[in-house]
C-alpha cells in the first residue's frame, strides 16, 4: 500500500469540506470534484522514482501546512493600483486573479470586446453559459492522468475565462495579472479556460506575482481549444520571489491550420514546475513552444513538455533556454511523439543552457519517439559557460568584464524573446531581463510588468 | 608611448617571449615580421593582456603607465588596440549594441557622459565610411557570417570608433584579397595622425606597400634579432629569414 503522507491531509480536507468548496463555486465546476479527488488518491503525488516527476519534489512542495480560502474571503486589494499601470506602448485590456479568485476586469474590458466574445471569472461564466464552460471544462485536462490535475480539478473555485468566437479577431492584446496576496502562507487552485473557434484569434499575456513575505503554492491548469485556422498566442511571465512555488499545466488542443504560440517565460521565482501538453489534431497545425528561464540563488525552474503529433503536415518549432547562477537548478525534458499517420510532420526541439556558475545544474532530457516514415524531425540540447573568446574581445574594446557578461548572456536568450510577436512586450521583457542579470531585480514588488 | 623592456612571457608554462626590447614613438609606425612561431601573435596577445598568457619577466610601460598592471578593458581605455587577427564572432550581440557599450565605456573612462542614440548613430555612419562598411553588416551580431575579408574591415572599423593611440594590426592582411586588403589599408592610413602609431604585424611586404613602415623589426625565437629602416622588409620579401638566420649564428 502507497504510504498516503503528503496526500493525506488534502484527502482529509476534502472529505470535510467538499460542500463548502461547491458553494464558493459553480455547478460545472462541482461536477468532477469528486470523481478528481477519487483519481488524486489513487494516484498520490508523483514522486522523483517516476518520469515525469524526476527533477521535482512535488511530494515535498505539497507537505507544508498551508492554508486555503476555501470561504473565498476577498483580500484587500487595490485593482486601481494595478489597472494604473500597463506596459509601456502596450495598449492590453486588463483582468486581475488574486490567489485564485477573479477580483476585476479593467473597467469597460466588455465594452470594449468583439460582439460576442465573453472573458472575465471562469466561476460567473459557468454560471451564466453553463452548456459553453461544461462542453469544454475539464475535457482536456484529464485528472486521471496527472495528479496535479486531478487535486486543482477537485480544489479549484474561480479562476479565468474567455471565449472568442468563430471568425472573431481580438484586435487588443488581453492581459491577466495573477497575485499572491494574503496575510499568512497561502495555497492556491487556479484554472483558466481559453476557447478560440475556428478563425479565431487572440493574444493573452499572463503574469505571475507574488505581493506578500510568505510562501505561497499554487496550482494552475489552463485548458486551451484552438480550432480550424485560429491563432492564438499566450505569453506567461512569471516574476514572483524565492517563497512562491509554482505547478502548471497547460493542456492544448489545435485543429487543422491553426497558429499557436505559448510562451513560458521564468524571470524570477522560487520553485516552478511547468508542464504542457500540446496535441496537434487537425492537419495542417503550427505550434511555437518557447521557453525561458533565468534563475540563481537556490531558484529551480522544471518545464516538461509533450508534443502529440496526430496529423499530418504539422510542425512544431520547440525552443528552451536557461541562463542559470548561484545554485540554481534548471531541468527541460521535452518529448515529441509523432504518431502513425502523422506524415510530413516537421517538429525541431532545442534547449540550450549556459551555467555561470560550477553550482548550478541543469537537467537536460530530450526525447522523439517518431512511429511515422515522412517525417523531419530534430532535436538538440547543449549545456555549457560564457564564451570566453567573446568574453576577452569585448574587453580588448573596453568593455568590463561585468558589462560584456551581461551583454552575452542577453544576446543568449535574444532568440526567445525575438519569438515575441507584440514588440512592445518584446522591448519591455529585453529590459526585464536586462534588470535581471543586473541583480536589480531581487524580489517581486507588485506588478514590474506595468510599472 | 610604448616601452617595452625584456619582457619574457609564456603560455601553459612554454615560454614563446624570451626578451622582448621596443620603443614606440608617437606617430611612428612599425612593423614586425618574422617566421611563424617566432612570438608575433603572442606579443600582441601580451601587449593587450590575453589572460592565458603569463609574463615571467621584464616590463612594457604606455605612456608612463605600467601597461601590465592594467586590465585589457583599461588598456582599451588607455589607447591600445588590437585589430585581431581571428576576430571572434559573438552570436545575438548586434554591433551597434556592441559598439555602443565600448563607446561609452570608453568615455566613462575619461569621465564623459555617453553619447545619446543620435550621436552615436551618426558616429557609427561616418567611421564605417571609412572602411566601407555596409550598413546590412553594422545591424547584424559581431562578426557572425562575416567574410575574411567583411571581419577585417569590421576590426578597422572599430578602430575608427575608438580612435587608439597605438593600434596592432595582427596579420590583417591574412585572408584577404586585393581590393579588401587596399580597403583595409587605406582606412588605416585614414585614421593615422600625427600623434598615433601602429603596430603591423606581418608575413608579407605586400600589406607594406599600403601602410609605409618607418622601422621594421624582424622577430624570431622570442627575440627581436633585428631593428632597420623599411628597406628591410623588401629584402625578407625577396630572400627570406635564413640570411637572418645565418646573421645570428645558426
Amino acid at each position: 500500500m502507497k504510504d498516503m503522507g503528503a496526500e493525506q491531509q488534502y484527502i482529509d480536507l476534502f472529505e470535510q469540506c467538499a460542500q463548502l468548496i461547491d458553494s464558493g463555486s459553480a455547478p460545472s465546476l462541482n461536477a468532477p470534484r469528486r470523481r478528481a479527488m477519487q483519481a488524486f488518491a489513487a494516484q498520490g503525488f508523483p514522486t522523483l522514482r517516476q518520469e515525469e516527476a524526476r527533477y521535482t519534489d512535488v511530494p515535498a512542495l505539497f507537505a507544508p501546512d498551508y492554508g486555503l480560502n476555501l470561504r473565498r474571503t476577498l483580500v484587500p486589494t487595490s485593482a486601481a493600483e494595478v489597472f494604473q499601470c500597463e506596459v509601456p506602448n502596450m495598449s492590453t485590456q486588463l483582468y486581475l486573479v488574486v490567489n485564485d479568485i477573479f477580483h476585476s476586469a479593467s473597467p469597460a474590458a466588455a465594452q470594449q470586446l468583439p460582439d460576442g466574445v465573453l472573458a472575465g471569472s471562469l466561476k460567473d461564466m459557468a454560471l451564466s453559459h453553463p452548456a459553453l464552460v461544461e462542453k469544454y471544462y475539464g475535457r482536456l485536462a484529464d485528472p486521471g492522468s496527472d495528479a496535479l490535475t486531478a487535486l486543482n480539478t477537485a480544489y479549484c473555485q474561480d479562476g479565468f475565462f474567455i471565449y472568442v468566437p468563430r471568425g472573431v479577431r481580438v484586435p487588443r492584446v488581453q492581459q491577466l495579472v495573477n497575485l499572491n496576496h494574503a496575510g499568512a502562507d497561502l495555497m492556491s487552485h487556479r484554472r483558466l479556460l481559453i476557447i478560440l473557434e475556428d478563425g479565431a484569434g487572440l493574444s493573452l499575456l499572463s503574469c505571475d506575482h507574488s505581493l506578500d513575505e510568505h510562501q505561497f503554492l499554487t496550482t494552475q491548469i489552463c485548458e486551451i481549444y484552438v480550432g480550424r485556422g485560429a491563432s492564438f498566442d499566450l505569453y506567461e511571465l512569471e516574476e514572483t520571489h524565492h517563497l512562491t512555488r509554482r505547478c502548471s499545466n497547460v493542456y492544448l488542443r489545435q485543429q487543422a491550420d491553426s497558429r499557436v504560440l505559448l510562451d513560458s517565460l521564468t524571470l524570477h521565482n522560487g520553485i516552478s514546475r511547468n508542464r504542457v501538453h500540446a496535441t496537434l489534431e487537425g492537419p495542417g497545425a503550427d505550434l511555437a513552444l518557447m521557453g525561458m528561464a533565468i534563475s540563481d540563488k537556490q531558484q529551480h525552474v522544471d518545464n516538461l513538455t509533450f508534443i502529440d503529433h496526430r496529423a499530418p503536415r504539422c510542425s512544431s518549432r520547440e525552443l528552451y533556454k536557461y541562463v542559470l547562477e548561484g545554485e540554481a537548478t534548471g531541468a527541460f525534458a521535452g518529448k515529441i511523439l509523432v504518431r502513425p499517420g502523422a506524415q510530413q510532420t516537421d517538429a525541431q526541439q532545442t534547449n540550450k543552457n549556459l551555467c555561470m556558475t560550477r553550482t548550478a545544474r541543469m537537467y537536460s532530457q530530450p526525447q522523439l519517439e517518431i512511429y511515422a516514415d515522412d517525417v523531419k524531425c530534430s532535436h538538440g540540447s547543449s549545456t555549457g559557460r560564457l564564451d570566453e573568446n567573446a568574453l576577452f574581445y569585448m574587453q580588448t574594446r573596453g568593455i568590463a568584464p561585468q558589462e560584456a557578461r551581461l551583454l552575452l548572456m542577453s544576446a543568449f536568450v535574444a532568440d526567445v524573446i525575438g519569438q515575441v510577436r507584440i514588440p512592445a512586450l518584446a522591448d519591455r521583457l529585453r529590459h526585464l531581463v536586462e534588470l535581471r542579470f543586473r541583480g536589480e531585480m531581487e524580489k517581486c514588488r507588485g506588478c514590474k510588468m506595468c510599472k | 608611448m610604448l616601452e617595452i623592456k625584456n619582457l619574457h612571457a609564456s603560455i601553459h608554462g612554454k615560454e614563446i617571449l624570451k626578451g622582448i626590447d621596443l620603443t614606440v614613438k608617437p606617430g611612428e609606425v612599425h612593423a614586425i615580421m618574422g617566421p611563424n612561431g617566432s612570438g608575433k601573435s603572442t606579443l600582441s596577445n601580451v601587449l593587450v593582456g590575453h589572460p592565458a598568457y603569463q609574463v615571467t619577466q621584464g616590463s612594457a610601460t604606455f605612456y608612463g603607465k605600467d601597461l601590465l598592471a592594467l586590465s585589457p578593458e583599461d588598456r582599451s581605455h588607455e589607447g591600445l588596440f588590437l585589430s585581431f587577427q581571428y576576430p571572434v564572432e559573438i552570436p545575438g550581440v548586434s554591433m551597434t549594441n556592441f559598439m555602443r557599450a565600448a563607446i561609452n565605456e570608453h568615455r566613462k573612462y575619461h569621465q564623459l557622459p555617453p553619447l545619446n542614440a543620435s550621436e552615436f548613430l551618426k558616429l557609427m555612419k561616418e567611421k564605417r565610411a571609412i572602411v566601407e562598411l555596409d550598413n546590412k553588416l553594422a545591424n547584424r551580431s559581431v562578426n557572425e557570417g562575416f567574410s575574411g575579408g567583411e571581419k577585417k574591415r569590421n576590426e578597422i572599423f572599430q578602430m575608427a570608433m575608438l580612435e587608439p593611440r597605438l593600434s596592432i594590426l595582427d596579420e590583417t592582411d591574412s585572408g584577404l584579397d586585393i581590393d579588401a586588403l587596399r580597403i583595409v589599408a587605406e582606412g588605416v592610413n585614414k585614421l593615422k595622425r600625427p600623434d598615433t602609431s601602429v603596430i603591423v604585424i606581418t608575413h608579407y611586404q605586400r600589406l607594406l606597400d599600403y601602410i609605409r613602415p618607418d622601422i621594421v623589426h624582424v622577430l624570431y625565437k622570442g627575440r627581436i634579432v633585428k631593428t632597420e629602416g623599411p628597406e628591410l622588409a623588401l629584402k625578407l620579401e625577396k630572400q627570406g629569414y635564413d640570411w637572418i638566420k645565418e646573421e645570428i649564428g645558426e
